[in-house]
């Protein structure tokens, strides 16, 4: 059966964002001939509905008031989106935007969210959402009662479509509204270079470290790799203790990331951090403990002391890559 | 300053995925033999957060932690009475179980609006359960009040606050007037552990029940009955575990053996 998809897309510095064109390449599937459109909100939106491959109309506002994110503003252009296209499903990323309009919107259009779904299908004519849930111990497939079906989707659960355009116009929705919420502070916490997300490998430091010093080490093991293609990672343990920055954290309530290289170093593997790590290619583990949850997960393993491991190990990677 | 503390009980999250069942017929999680429920980690946390702001806020502050649940939910009441809290209340109802995140928050709301006076309400970012991360948002929504969610701090003045929320890449403060919601984060901190007295002291503190009567709502429109969210199948997943360990005597050696995979993988 078709249907007839809205995404609510975001802009990264102007361009419509890497979880919005999977998104949209995610519903041109699913919708099976339905319509796909999107919403671009803030500066650059009505040119960059151009790249949204896999939409058939879109709806813009250049109105650089929706820039910063505020929940109401958005929901009340979305509405006005929602009112001319009457899709039946609706999807968002699982960002930072969509944790917020997921739920605020089911309220508003008096229908429900499934948040942070990895996959959504069409089982004869009705919605499907599969979602991790007890920290990724579980999977749990949902079905809507109500319409529109919306979902916060997770980074990286549709293949991008590549070398196609999106919608030469789109329709201009209204500059913002009042918010009810005022921002009065803004403060980057941007790591330099290499972000984990976009790293091909992410060495990962856990509790087990013992130290925020050892972090160091991490850092020696992504530059031996080359830092054009490692970042550093941490838990949340780590990050609770304080041991390395919050913008660094893997896991369900952090960062979601897929390298091709994951190196878990003194992480135990507890279910709501590999939901952050889970879709990496290959897993490896260094661990002392030979019962860690990270071996159900891992490809290759050592079983010992960090201390021991990771200066021998940094010392091969200077060997393998010769410098 | 009246302020409110939703609290869930939840299956331990640190329960190892060994012991972790499913019964696959009602599409529920078996409690693990000899494992504790306990409260929800960011609701302690959203408990802290609200505690702070009444110990800062003179004599007549005064939260109250409420919990929908089964009578069992009376421990994490007791856990965050015992943290500080002044009283519980406990919405107990057949007609409340096997909700959706809607029903709860439509509950939840209707207790808050029971409650009259209430300023500002606190609730972890997300259950550690179902991992939803949409009752806070959905309860300021059936209050009509304004929201912000993913706090790690928190600074509360006379009429409104300011919240500063965990962004990807940093953070940002929002003001916004009272009465409001905010959702809580485990970057504000660690919550506080009572101590035996305050244990003993939450065990006389005051913990109403109210049912979906009491409430005045009708028990079509909660519960399974009243949720547009259905869950149709819950399931394990399979996770490769062909694990394998790289030999050698030495550290040095097994880093050696990794490296070598690593390059005919063409991972490195």
């Amino acid at each position: 059966m078709s249907h007839n998809i809205l995404v609510i897309g975001e802009l990264d510095e102007g361009s419509a964002s890497s979880t919005t064109l999977e998104l949209l390449a995610g519903a041109s599937e699913i919708a099976s001939g339905g319509n796909v459109s999107v919403t671009l909100l803030g500066t650059g939106a009505s040119q960059a509905v151009g790249a949204c491959a896999g939409a058939n109309t879109a709806y813009a506002s250049d109105d650089a008031q929706y820039d910063d994110f505020r929940g109401d503003q958005w929901i009340v252009a979305i509405q006005s989106a929602v009112e001319s296209e009457s899709p039946d499903v609706i999807l968002v990323a699982q960002s930072i935007v969509g944790r917020e309009i997921g739920p605020r919107l089911s309220h508003k259009l008096g229908t429900a969210v499934a948040m942070d779904c990895v996959s959504i299908s069409d089982e004869e004519g009705s919605i499907k959402a599969t979602r991790p849930c007890f920290g990724g111990n579980a999977m749990a497939t949902y079905g809507f009662s109500t319409s529109p079906a919306i979902a916060t989707v997770r980074a990286k659960s549709f293949e991008v479509i590549e070398g196609s355009s999106g919608p030469t116009t789109s329709t201009e929705l209204p500059a913002a509204s009042q918010s009810r919420t005022e921002i009065i502070a803004t403060e980057a916490a941007t790591s330099e270079g290499l972000q984990i997300q976009d790293a091909t490998v992410v060495v990962t430091g856990g509790r087990g470290l013992g130290d925020a010093e050892a972090f160091g080490e991490m850092e020696s093991i992504a530059s031996a790799i080359g830092l054009d293609k490692a970042a550093v990672g941490a838990s949340r343990a780590a990050v609770d203790l304080g041991w390395y920055p919050p913008s660094q954290q893997v896991g369900l309530t952090g960062k979601v990331v897929t390298p091709d290289l994951y190196l878990a170093v003194a992480v135990s593997g507890a279910s709501q951090h590999m939901a952050g790590c889970s879709g990496s290619k290959t897993i490896v583990g260094i661990n002392r403990d030979e019962e860690a949850n990270i071996w159900s997960f891992s490809r290759y393993g050592i079983i010992g002391d960090y201390k021991q491991i990771v200066p021998a190990l940094i010392e091969e990677l200077k060997k393998a890559s010769g410098n | 300053m009246h302020l409110v503390v939703c609290a869930k009980q939840i299956p331990d999250p640190d329960t190892p995925p060994s012991a972790f069942k499913i019964d696959e017929a009602t599409n529920s999680v078996v409690p693990a033999p000899g494992i504790s429920p306990i409260l929800s980690q960011f609701d302690g946390i959203a408990a802290e957060a609200a505690l702070r702001i009444k110990e800062a806020g003179g004599e007549d502050a005064k939260v109250t932690v409420i919990s929908m649940g089964a009578d069992s939910a009376r421990a994490a009441i007791k856990q965050v009475l015992a943290m500080g809290a002044d009283e519980g209340v406990l919405l107990n109802d057949d007609a409340f179980e096997d909700g959706d995140s809607y029903t709860t928050a439509k509950v939840l709301a209707s207790a808050i609006r029971e409650l009259g006076d209430v300023d500002a309400v606190f609730c972890g970012r997300q259950a550690a359960d179902w991992d939803m991360g949409q009752v806070g948002l959905l309860l300021a929504e059936e209050l009509g009040w304004a929201s912000a969610i993913i706090a790690k701090d928190i600074s509360y003045s006379e009429g409104s606050v300011s919240v500063q929320r965990v962004l990807t890449d940093g953070f940002e403060t929002v003001q916004m007037a009272l009465p409001a919601v905010m959702t809580v984060s485990n970057e504000f901190g660690e919550p506080r552990y009572p101590k035996l007295p305050q244990i003993m002291a939450a065990a006389k503190k005051t913990v109403t029940q109210y049912s979906a009567a009491e409430l005045g709502l009708d028990a079509a429109d909660v519960g399974a009955s009243g949720s547009r969210l259905k869950i149709e199948k819950l399931f394990i997943p399979e996770t490769d575990s062909n694990v394998e360990f790289m030999r050698g005597d030495t550290p040095q050696e097994q880093a050696a053996e990794l490296v070598r995979r690593l390059q005919a993988d063409k991972l490195i």
